[in-house]
């Protein structure tokens, strides 16, 4: 799970008050903007006819003519010297009230036609004293020095697992300290790298796992590669979030405090930056492509004291489409702005109108929609019903702008848009109130994407409300948790349900309608987390203070099946329970083996650590870890291998697994032998320092004349003849019989 | 093992300590009297009234003749076993957290609270453990503390040292006779007040005790820490277990910090350690505060644990606890009969 915006927010004053000094000197070195207070309100120009005193007067006022043009320009305001002979010396210089006048008359006028024969060169003063003056320019031309081509590290080295067994890294953030290891399921993680305030606030992996990122408060820094080097820096002051694109091509950056540029500039941004919020990054070049300031929205609401409650930022605030060719921002109520990469221009020059809306989507993949041959990327979206018309769910193609979808949808209070993975599916979950408006129920209303024409199945049969919703990644199923009240922030949290949903059994290709298999009631669950590869699911209750319930279910077990069941494409089965103290994250590696749960200080300070399942929900370690702040696995980018050779590993899958089980049976029994063995020494090393201390002992007692055990002397003084022996007598009776007398 | 419960104080727990031979426990608490109770069934032996504060510490000498205590009354007293009569009273500037016999009971050292403006010291005094003796007034030796508060203490074997336990975790060396600070060392974590100090059957070596969570076995003569036993809450106690390789730890929450969850429970138990393996061997509940004060049996047949609960829980090992052996001691101990 990607570190959410809310606790950032009350870990600032803690985190960013220890100050990290970067070292930013070479770049500053780079980019530094010489600025000499004064004169930068001076341009010269250059390229003028040569005029004397006399014609002078008449040069000046022509020239006015074309200064004018830009800025208003007095005439005492023009100097001309004249050399000892009388003649100019072919140039003037300007002076302007302020420095940005004279910077927009060197854009403007620079290389502009005075008559047939003379073209001006306008420059500012500044740059002519920097770059002109003698011995600043060399005379003779030197070509650029290319480095030597290094080779750099490969940066996806670590899917080469060193041990053979693909085992999967993760992050882990605690007290100060980041340390990346592998998983050794059942034994202790191999710690691969180690650093005490390597961020300041949080670190995040980039989304196919090629850098960690960390956050400084002069910027964000990538990190990679086997040794673990920084391969870039992107210097946004004090930034506080953090976005990739999904090919890993660009990045988002946002602080809340609008970036100034001082008087001494900034390494990495101009002034153009000046004042914005958001800036999106090359990471390739390492190089801001353009910046956004916030956009302020008018708030509704507005506290106690008549201060109006500033809106929670949405992040993303920038969506990517799926192969980063397009990134767009929401206005909300008004538009949607696309921008194409990698010039970051608006597409067709102008924002999408669209009256009300409210949220947006990209397509998480390229969507391939039947009989749809040109390149497309779809976004959903949804307007809310504006006075008569009634609310509105679309799809748009981009970049044809063309509106491939529509529903109109009635007593619409909220809605929210669920894509599935592959983009086959839209969910749109709505949130209908009654016409009385007291009540809520859900309908869930699912776009098939991939079908001609999209044809919309709407679900309708839930009384509830839905609080969560999650697709299967890669399938076709998905899992709700509804409520029968309406969820208030307190401190008894709701019960609610549980239900799960999949396609029936049809003839032939294609999907059948979505039927719900199963319900389980009286639950506090209230998060769903779905294995990456589909298949095994997890329904739990975070953030709670009461229950800290795990559900691991098999969505295709392969027992048997309930006959009511039989025409579904689903055999639900729960596999187990499990139960973690003050849960707060969950994280499934990224090949569906393991689940990570963790319980985070950013939440609560209860029994912070984690522990670690395998997909059947079985725990492997429990581990509580002081001040434990974030686990996150390293994503793994998608895989080489062809659907053949896919098909062909599936095939084979227990002719191969039997090698790997071999490995791990061997390993498990040096692993033990290793244990012995340590044992072993630590046993040796302890009788061996016992025996020589015991001996020094000896030894020291000796040479001091004191007898070998302090107080045997001592008990020997009391007198013995007051020594009282006490004799308890026992009666113990061991057979009794009674015999009558005659 | 089922435990003898002993209800003879009505607050909390300090210090439990078994004489020499096992057969006698004797305990503090806060409730201003001493209790001395037969270790094999639990019945009272006696009280010692006298202190007008919190006890904080008692120790017995040697012969299991005389006893020590401190209190909260600026006190160090000291009592006739059988009698139960005061014999002595030594006066200090303020409360005395720890008191100890040396090995053949010949000399006392107490801890003094810092407070008041006056520091931590350590104190030694001149004890005759003939009951009918004058005892000696004097102060033999004061040891002030000024960088942090000496908070535990002990003789070391031959009474060559005081090794002494601080509030800032660190542990110092001291020799005996002079109370020149040989060495100190930071032993815990530096907020990882070392609550607790106890020995070695030969003095050679000593368990610590921390607020840090740790406890932590060091040689006495150079104070290397040789083992290290990490656990998830605040410890108050370590004992030594004679007879087996293995160490006592007690602790839990304080009371004040405990969650207010019920299921919840404040991990209120002895914990069982190897000393050697460094590894968890088991737990023991029964507590339903923290364990402030846990005590081995000399003869290694038992121990006892007082808790914030008020109770003092004396156990009785069974033959599973002596059967336990790990393979490579098995081995180890079959080369050796060779």
């Amino acid at each position: 799970m990607a570190p959410s915006f809310d606790h950032l927010a009350d870990m600032e004053e803690d985190d960013y008050a220890e100050e990290e000094e970067l070292d930013f000197s070479d770049l500053r070195e780079r980019f530094e903007v010489q600025l000499e207070q004064g004169l930068d309100t001076f341009v010269v120009i250059d390229g003028l006819p040569e005029v004397t005193e006399e014609t002078r007067p008449k040069l000046i006022k022509f020239l006015l003519r074309k200064l004018d043009a830009v800025n208003k320009t007095r005439e005492d305001s023009i100097h001309m010297p004249l050399g000892e002979d009388g003649k100019s010396y072919k140039f003037a210089f300007v002076e302007y009230p302020t420095p940005a006048e004279a910077l927009a008359a060197c854009k403007a006028l620079d290389m502009v036609q005075l008559d047939r024969k003379h073209q001006l060169r306008v420059n500012k003063m500044t740059d002519i004293d920097r770059f002109g003056r003698e011995g600043r320019i060399e005379e003779q031309f030197v070509p650029p020095k290319i480095d030597e081509f290094t080779e750099k590290e490969h940066l996806r080295s670590w899917l080469a697992d060193p041990s053979g067994r693909g085992r999967d890294q993760f992050v882990m953030y605690k007290d100060d300290r980041v340390q990346v290891l592998w998983n050794n399921d059942k034994d202790a993680p191999e710690s691969i790298v180690d650093r005490q305030h390597w961020t300041e606030s949080f670190v995040q992996w980039s989304p196919q796992g090629t850098f960690l990122t960390s956050m400084h408060q002069q910027g964000v820094q990538l990190w990679g590669g086997p040794s673990w080097t920084r391969q870039k820096r992107f210097a946004h002051p004090f930034v506080n979030l953090v976005d990739f694109s999904p090919t890993e091509k660009y990045l988002t950056t946002w602080s809340n405090r609008p970036i100034s540029i001082g008087e001494e500039g900034h390494p990495a941004l101009t002034v153009e930056d000046d004042g914005k919020n958001y800036v999106i990054w090359d990471i390739e070049t390492g190089k801001p492509l353009r910046s956004f300031a916030n956009i302020e929205l008018p708030s509704n609401s507005s506290d106690e004291n008549g201060q109006p409650i500033k809106r929670k930022i949405i992040w993303p605030a920038f969506k990517w489409s799926a192969d980063d060719n397009y990134v767009a921002r929401l206005t909300q109520g008004t538009s949607i702005s696309v921008y194409e990469l990698p010039k970051m221009g608006l597409l067709d020059k102008t924002s999408i109108k669209i009256d009300g809306v409210m949220d947006f989507d990209w397509a998480p993949a390229t969507p391939k929609r039947d009989g749809v041959k040109t390149y497309e990327q779809l976004f959903c979206y949804w307007t809310p019903e504006i006075g008569s018309n009634p609310a509105k769910v679309g799809l748009m193609s981009i970049p044809s702008k063309e509106i491939v979808r529509t529903l109109n949808l009635f007593s619409v209070t909220d809605a929210k848009l669920h894509w599935q993975s592959d983009a086959a599916y839209l969910c749109v979950k709505v949130d209908r109130h009654s016409k009385s408006k007291k009540s809520l129920a859900t309908s869930l209303e699912i776009f098939r994407v991939k079908e001609k024409g999209v044809p919309v199945e709407v679900v309708d049969s839930i009384k509830d409300t839905v609080i969560n919703f999650a697709w299967e990644p890669k399938g076709d199923r998905f899992v709700i948790i509804t409520t029968a009240e309406v969820v208030a922030p307190s401190a008894v949290p709701p019960k609610t349900s549980v239900a799960f949903y999949c396609p029936e059994k049809v003839k032939g290709p294609g999907v059948g309608n979505f039927k719900h298999i199963r319900t389980y009631d009286k639950k506090n669950s209230n998060a769903i987390y779905w294995s990456p590869k589909g298949r095994f699911v997890i329904v739990a209750t975070v953030h709670s203070q009461q229950s800290f319930d795990m559900e691991f279910f098999d969505m295709d077990f392969e027992g048997e099946k309930p006959e009511n069941e039989k025409d579904l494409t689903a055999n639900l089965q729960l596999m187990n329970v499990a139960d973690h103290y003050g849960v707060t994250d969950i994280d499934w590696d990224p090949t569906g083996r393991f689940v990570a749960t963790s319980a985070s200080i950013w939440k609560h300070a209860m029994e912070n650590g984690y522990h670690l399942y395998d997909f059947k929900g079985e725990q492997l370690r429990e581990e509580p870890v002081e001040k434990f702040k974030q686990w996150l696995w390293r994503p793994r980018p998608p895989t080489l291998l062809t659907k053949e050779e896919q098909k062909q590993i599936r095939k084979n899958l227990r002719e191969i697994s039997k090698v790997f089980e071999q490995e791990d049976a061997d390993r498990g029994a040096s692993a033990d032998l290793a244990v012995v063995e340590h044992r072993r020494r630590l046993l040796d090393e302890w009788l061996a320092w016992r025996s020589s201390t015991e001996e020094d002992i000896r030894e020291e007692r000796e040479a001091r004349g004191l007898p070998l055990d302090p107080v045997e002397g001592l008990i020997k003084k009391t007198d013995e003849s007051e020594d009282q022996v006490i004799e308890e007598i026992v009666e113990e009776i061991v057979e009794e019989t009674e015999e009558v007398m005659s | 093992m089922r435990p003898i419960l002993l209800q003879g104080h009505e607050r909390a727990l300090t210090q439990i300590k078994y004489n020499r031979d096992g057969d006698i426990i004797f305990s503090t608490a806060k409730d201003q009297h001493i209790c001395a109770w037969f270790a094999h069934n639990g019945e009272r032996l006696g009280t010692y009234h006298g202190h007008q504060g919190a006890l904080w510490t008692v120790d017995v000498d040697p012969t299991s003749t005389l006893i020590a205590s401190g209190a909260a009354d600026n006190t160090v007293r000291l009592w006739d076993i059988k009698s139960g009569k005061c014999l002595k009273v030594w006066d200090f500037n303020t409360a005395v957290k720890r008191v100890e016999f040396n090995e053949d009971g010949s000399r006392l050292l107490a801890v003094t609270e810092k407070r008041m403006g006056f520091l931590g010291t350590i104190v030694v005094l001149n004890i005759d453990l003939d009951p009918e003796a004058e005892q000696d007034d004097e102060k033999k030796l004061v040891i002030e503390c000024e960088e942090s508060k000496p908070t535990v203490a002990g003789w070391s074997y031959l009474s060559k040292y005081i090794i002494a336990g601080h509030e800032d975790g660190t542990v110092s060396q001291y020799d005996a006779k002079t109370g020149e600070q040989l060495d100190n060392t930071q032993v815990h974590d530096v907020d990882g007040l070392i609550t607790d100090l106890q020995w070695s059957p030969d003095r050679t070596y000593f368990i610590t005790a921390s607020k840090d969570k740790t406890a932590k076995l060091v040689n006495a003569r150079d104070l290397e820490v040789m083992k290290t036993y990490p656990t998830n809450t605040p410890l108050n106690s370590a004992a030594i277990t004679p007879k087996k390789d293995f160490i006592i730890l007690g602790g839990g929450q304080d009371a004040m910090e405990v969650t207010q969850t019920a299921a919840r429970q404040g991990k209120f138990e002895a914990r069982f350690y190897h000393k050697v393996f460094e590894e968890e061997i088991g737990r023991v509940r029964g507590h339903f505060g923290p364990l402030n004060t846990v005590a081995a049996d000399p003869q290694g047949k038992g121990y006892a644990s007082g808790g914030e609960d008020g109770y003092v829980r004396v156990h009785q090992f069974d033959k599973g606890y002596f059967d336990f052996n790990y393979e490579v001691e098995r081995q180890a101990r079959a080369a050796m009969q060779q």
